[in-house]
């Protein structure tokens, strides 16, 4: 029998690039779980912190104080929101057999298993470069690829979230992620 | 009675933005400081809030932290409220200040993201730092969070100057596993806090108008004495901090000891760990009970003064220690907590057995299979009746 050392707690690993928001976006759902009453632990992994090298950033999410110090090694949700990191990391490593893989990809989820071999949980796949560019005009798609992530898995409501985006980016830039937030939500696809 | 839940705030802190805040409110009069990593935040933010008119302190940006501490010293003599932040490399330069403050009896309060030492340069987590300055003079409390970054910064103000201790505090969290992770942290309205630690009443404050001297010379005359004096100091802590966390949990509900037991009563084999690795070992014990090995843990806080007859108290009948620390003394007969927890058990009826796991060093990852590693080594030794005087886990040999 496997020990479990996170009972109780929803685990998140992401992936990206330096740069491209990925502690920003793990701090600001981390921030909208704490929002609704949670328990958290969001952090990077703690490397040099190079633009355009890939980054991994954790988060726990629990209703109860959270006392495991240590990285994700059997995430429950693993989100990735650079689409060239899928020829570079195998984001399915460590997914727990019932998790939820959340990519920025044209691709579709079925595509997305074969590629990876997971046959368990959920497949989300949502094009969140294509959004970021038609609806903000530059690639910032960690929040639309976020908002894929937090429709598939519910963990916190996509409402909460954006109260966030909002307070964190008041005026403009919030808006507009606002709106590729809502555009990403139903556009994702579940496979 | 507790602060009512609506006074408090919640908000999402790194563990370096809740010790900000913390001394965002003790009010200091003086913050001297040089950046280095991974405590940049704690002064960035302190800045910030200096900056936009939310405290009054003085802040002193020095060329380095020989002179930070220099600062702090000078400043807490002539009776100010004092904070500064470093880690490793700015510890290390720190060092002749640092027994400087502890002898001259300014009630400083140093808060640290620990940090491993070069060479190599690394930036990230182990004990190398803090260790090293275990005998400065320094009272030294190791958190694991960032909720207890904040409660213990706040409580260090009133152990620091309180008139039976008036000793620095080193405050210390993991270097980036707590610095820079966002947690759940409450924060005590001001007032509350400005209650709770008061207004620095200082002994025998420089005074142009009353001049004296401070720490110039003292040979063979009269040095003796002043250690002897500082001794004494340090025995008073243990008192003392009892008294600031009553009061602090009288506020807050929160009180953490000078070391924190978890199912330690029946337990065979208990896990001694100090900060984060406390906290992951409490989840490690959880996952063995079920697997039917009566495991407790003791996270340490307090280290310096170290509660040698409280830990030997608490170890009580279990069969097996197993150490777990992130720091090596080279050449020694054990690494620095083992060391202290073997003295502490060396007069107990029923010594029992102990491991001592280096793990971590230069912010190496420890999982919970790191520990489920010690401990099934432990139960091992324990069949064969001996253990290595020490040993390393968790790294290419």
């Amino acid at each position: 029998m496997a020990m479990d050392f996170a009972r109780g707690i929803t685990e998140f690993r992401w992936h990206g690039r330096g740069g491209q928001g990925v502690v920003t976006s793990n701090q600001m759902l981390g921030k909208a779980a704490l929002a609704e009453g949670n328990y958290i632990q969001a952090f990077p992994e703690f490397g040099p912190e190079r633009t355009g090298a890939p980054v991994r950033a954790f988060l726990r999410i629990s209703k109860a104080p959270i006392q495991v110090y240590a990285q994700v090694y059997h995430p429950d949700v693993v989100v990735c929101i650079d689409p060239t990191l899928l020829e570079v990391v195998n984001p399915t490593e460590g997914l727990k057999d019932e998790g939820t893989l959340v990519l920025n990809t044209s691709s579709e989820p079925k595509d997305i298993r074969q590629k990876f071999g997971f046959r368990g949980g959920k497949v989300v796949t949502v094009d969140a470069s294509s959004i970021a560019m038609e609806v903000l005009g530059r690639p910032f798609y960690n929040m639309p690829t976020m908002a894929a992530a937090v429709s598939a898995t519910g963990v916190v409501a996509v409402d909460t979230v954006i109260g966030e985006v909002l307070t964190r980016y008041p005026g403009k830039v919030g808006d507009l992620n606002k709106v590729a937030i809502e555009r990403a939500v139903k556009e994702a696809k579940v496979g | 009675m507790t602060v009512s839940k609506d006074r408090i705030t919640v908000e999402g802190l790194t563990g370096d933005a809740a010790i900000a805040h913390a001394l965002r409110q003790a009010d200091l009069d003086v913050l001297s400081a040089y950046p280095i990593t991974p405590q940049t935040i704690i002064v960035e933010d302190y800045q910030k809030f200096a900056a936009d008119g939310q405290v009054k302190a003085k802040v002193i940006p020095v060329e380095s932290e020989h002179s930070a501490m220099s600062a702090c010293v000078g400043a807490s003599a002539v009776g100010a409220r004092v904070a500064t932040a470093s880690a490793s490399a700015g510890l290390a330069l720190m060092w002749e200040i640092l027994y400087c403050a502890a002898s001259m009896r300014m009630p400083i309060v140093f808060t640290v993201a620990n940090r491993a030492l070069s060479a190599p340069i690394n930036i990230h987590n182990d004990h190398s730092d803090g260790m090293g300055m275990r005998d400065s003079g320094f009272i030294q409390l190791y958190c694991q969070s960032s909720q207890e970054a904040y409660d213990t910064t706040l409580m260090a103000f009133k152990l620091a100057e309180h008139h039976d201790v008036l000793l620095p505090v080193m405050v210390g969290i993991d270097g980036f596993i707590v610095s820079h992770n966002v947690e759940r942290v409450e924060m005590l309205p001001d007032d509350e806090v400005s209650k709770f630690v008061g207004v620095r009443e200082p002994v025998q404050p420089l005074d142009p108008d009353n001049p004296i001297t401070m720490g110039p010379l003292a040979l063979t005359d009269y040095y003796f004495e002043f250690k002897e004096q500082q001794d004494k100091a340090i025995q008073n802590v243990p008192r003392v901090y009892k008294e600031v966390e009553d009061e602090f949990e009288k506020l807050t509900g929160r009180k953490y000891g000078m070391f924190e037991t978890y199912k330690t009563e029946d337990a065979d084999i208990i896990i001694i760990a100090m900060s984060s690795m406390g906290g992951t070992a409490k989840v490690v014990a959880d996952a063995l009970r079920e697997r039917g090995d009566k495991v407790g843990v003791i996270r340490l806080k307090m280290f310096r003064p170290f509660p040698t007859k409280d830990i030997a108290k608490a170890v009580g009948k279990a069969k097996a220690v197993a150490v777990f620390e992130k720091a090596m003394s080279f050449g020694a007969a054990t690494h620095p907590l083992a060391l202290e927890v073997r003295t502490a058990l060396y007069e107990a009826e029923q010594r029992p057995m102990i491991a001592d796991f280096v793990v971590g060093l230069g912010g190496r990852d420890v999982p919970p299979i790191t520990f489920v590693e010690g401990v099934d080594k432990t139960k091992e030794y324990l069949k064969k009746g001996e253990a290595p005087l020490y040993e390393t886990l968790g790294v290419r040999k």
